[in-house]
């Protein structure tokens, strides 16, 4: 099927739209935007409140544990991953790796050592951001299925080590994590097994925090040389892009985001195990970043959202939940293959069916592709 | 070789396999000249911007770029080292802003990342600053000023090529390798385009530029060097290659007018 106009009609309104109202909100000035911006932080607060939500949202489970397992996690996750799909056009598929490095960090320091979360949140994230140079170093001189195919194995790899190691708890996992410490006498960020809430109040500071780092990046050198990277990455190592290195980063930032959130996952969930971090994860949070709409993020969370909310959302159909979610997927790439809420430039990649390693052919010819394809 | 020589190709040989691109090449730009190479399709003269560029390695030979020698150096820091080029078949970054594509050039001068961005330090801005005005400077030199803000692949034909030089200028180098830069334009481009380079020139940037069209070649040329089946065969000002009657015999397979 032609990627341009998968059947023709029947597409749901072209990002035209959104485009020009996120034209007018840029054209607004800087406060009434951080007004903006403030109101949403206020309702992602607000949301485990609201009267009846929950019965409307989660019929079948808890609307506060929902939001902060899977939804606000994964929220955090695609942030992540994003940077490393999205931004610099990486293929990643043991994602979920640096998520489980950061949980046991937090289960072994935490739960072992008795560190405090806080003192664990900064050294979970730096030894993810240490694994994912690790992992980068040697394999993002690889590009496109072969580093999908690298990057699948380092996930199998981490959770396999857990699942063997003795001093990882092995296939029974870790229990006995401790919460972080509650922040004063405020009744809503007492943290404990019980009430959900306050890990979910956790989480929507942490993600804030990440989207204006994010923004700033977007917006910057290390931004430019990763759209660069992923448009052509030839034509950016010769314009003095060096590629390798912003790669590197690109997975490093990617690597730090999921450790943060294996940290508060782990301190929220009490326990973990090998199970918490299969594949399957890996695939869902990537499929959340490619349904949203890779490379803009508000796109992201409404796709991390989407792939979270919906299993739950479906639970009404017992036996077909898993089902009714994997076509709704399927139904959502026909009709909006370049995700719900694309980043402009995506969008038009995704039109044209180039973008990285795909135009490199230009006039030469596949073949010569791969070896240089900058002759005539 | 003159000491005022910016390039210096000495004895570059490439092979690939059994096929060889190049052989045995000597070559020299000196600051502030503007030479053309020439010669019929797959005589090598793409290779020998690859090899000068770090694209390839060359088989064996000396490459030497003001007083480094640069063989086999990674293409981003021979950029760094004051070498940029354009390509054959355009490869902007297609969907970033006009503006974004001179900027990521103007970024292989600075130095500030990940940490500088997320904390907003002063170099970071100091670079961010630098890097657009000097690209808005650059829109407006090549004559498409006005456009940054157009996606590059909205943007006419000779407009992205006139973007590609701002990109690659925007990296601020001492030697512009141009390819083909002509190609596809129509006469009156041509004369502009022709105008353009030898402004370049004049703002102090010497040029190197592979190039089908012998009227611009023959016009803004200093030296041009012929190469044909990988051998240099001519290497002289424009009016000596003209007359020269190996190179007519390249192009035209016998004695008759090349111009």
């Amino acid at each position: 099927m032609n990627p341009k106009r998968p059947l023709r009609g029947w597409t749901a309104p072209r990002a035209g739209s959104v485009d020009r109202m996120a034209a007018r909100w840029r054209a607004l000035p800087r406060w009434l935007r951080w007004v903006g911006y403030l109101a949403i932080f206020v309702f992602a607060i607000s949301l485990p409140n609201i009267p009846n939500l929950g019965d409307v949202m989660t019929p079948g489970s808890s609307w506060q544990r929902v939001l902060f397992y899977p939804i606000s996690v994964y929220v955090l996750l695609a942030l992540g991953l994003n940077v490393v799909v999205g931004y610099a056009g990486l293929l990643d598929l043991g994602y979920v790796a640096f998520f489980a490095i950061g949980a046991y960090s937090m289960a072994i320091l935490g739960g072992k050592y008795g560190w405090g979360f806080w003192e664990v949140l900064p050294v979970g994230v730096g030894l993810a951001m240490l694994a994912g140079l690790l992992l980068g170093s040697p394999t993002l001189r690889l590009r496109g299925d072969y580093l999908a195919i690298v990057t699948l194995g380092f996930g199998e790899m981490i959770r396999e080590t857990a699942n063997n190691l003795n001093y990882l708890g092995g296939p029974r996992g870790l229990a006995n994590i401790p919460p972080p410490p509650s922040i004063g006498h405020i009744s809503f960020l007492q943290f404990s097994i019980l009430d959900p809430k306050p890990y979910y109040y956790l989480l929507v500071a942490v993600i804030a925090v990440v989207i204006i780092m994010l923004k700033r990046l977007e917006r910057s050198r290390v931004g430019r040389s990763w759209t660069a990277i992923r448009e052509d990455e030839d034509a950016a190592q010769l314009m003095g892009v060096p590629t390798l290195k912003f790669k590197l980063w690109a997975f490093t930032v990617g690597a730090a985001v999921g450790g943060a959130g294996g940290v508060i996952f782990a301190s929220g969930n009490n326990a973990i195990q090998p199970t918490d971090f299969p594949f399957i994860l890996s695939a869902t949070i990537l499929a959340a970043v490619v349904l949203g709409g890779a490379g803009n993020i508000p796109g992201v969370i409404l796709g991390a959202f989407l792939v979270a909310w919906l299993p739950e959302a479906a639970r009404g159909f017992d036996q077909y939940r898993v089902l009714v979610f994997g076509g709704s997927l399927v139904v959502l790439m026909i009709f909006r293959p370049q995700g719900l809420w694309p980043s402009k430039i995506r969008a038009e990649e995704l039109a044209e069916g180039e973008g990285g390693i795909d135009r490199l052919g230009a006039e030469v010819g596949t073949v010569r592709a791969q070896s240089g394809a900058l002759d005539g | 070789m003159s000491e005022d020589s910016l390039l210096a190709l000495r004895g570059v040989t490439m092979r690939f396999g059994g096929l060889t691109a190049v052989n045995s090449l000597d070559l020299e730009v000196r600051r502030g000249e503007i030479v053309a190479v020439i010669g019929p399709n797959g005589a090598g003269k793409t290779t020998v911007f690859n090899m000068v560029t770090g694209v390839y390695t060359p088989t064996s030979g000396d490459i030497v770029f003001d007083g480094n020698r640069i063989n086999g150096t990674r293409p981003d820091l021979v950029t760094k080292l004051g070498l940029a080029r354009t390509f054959q078949n355009i490869r902007l970054f297609d969907n970033m802003t006009a503006l974004d594509n001179v900027m990521v050039g103007t970024h292989a001068r600075h130095t500030s990342s990940v940490v500088g961005a997320i904390l907003g330090l002063r170099r970071h801005r100091a670079e961010e600053r630098e890097g657009r005005q000097t690209a808005y400077r650059l829109l407006h030199f090549v004559g498409i000023q006005g456009r940054g803000g157009t996606v590059a692949r909205n943007l006419p034909y000779g407009d992205q090529r006139r973007l590609e030089i701002a990109r690659a200028l925007g990296t601020g180098p001492q030697l512009l390798l141009l390819d083909e830069p002509a190609a596809g334009m129509n006469p009156s481009e041509k004369a502009s385009l022709a105008e353009l380079i030898r402004n370049i020139r004049d703002s102090g940037v010497t040029v190197l530029l592979i190039e089908h069209d012998m009227t611009l070649v023959m016009g803004i040329s200093d030296r041009i060097a012929v190469l044909d089946f990988g051998q240099k065969i001519a290497d002289g000002p424009p009016a000596e290659v003209r007359d020269n009657p190996d190179v007519v015999r390249a192009y035209l397979g016998e004695a008759s007018s090349a111009s």
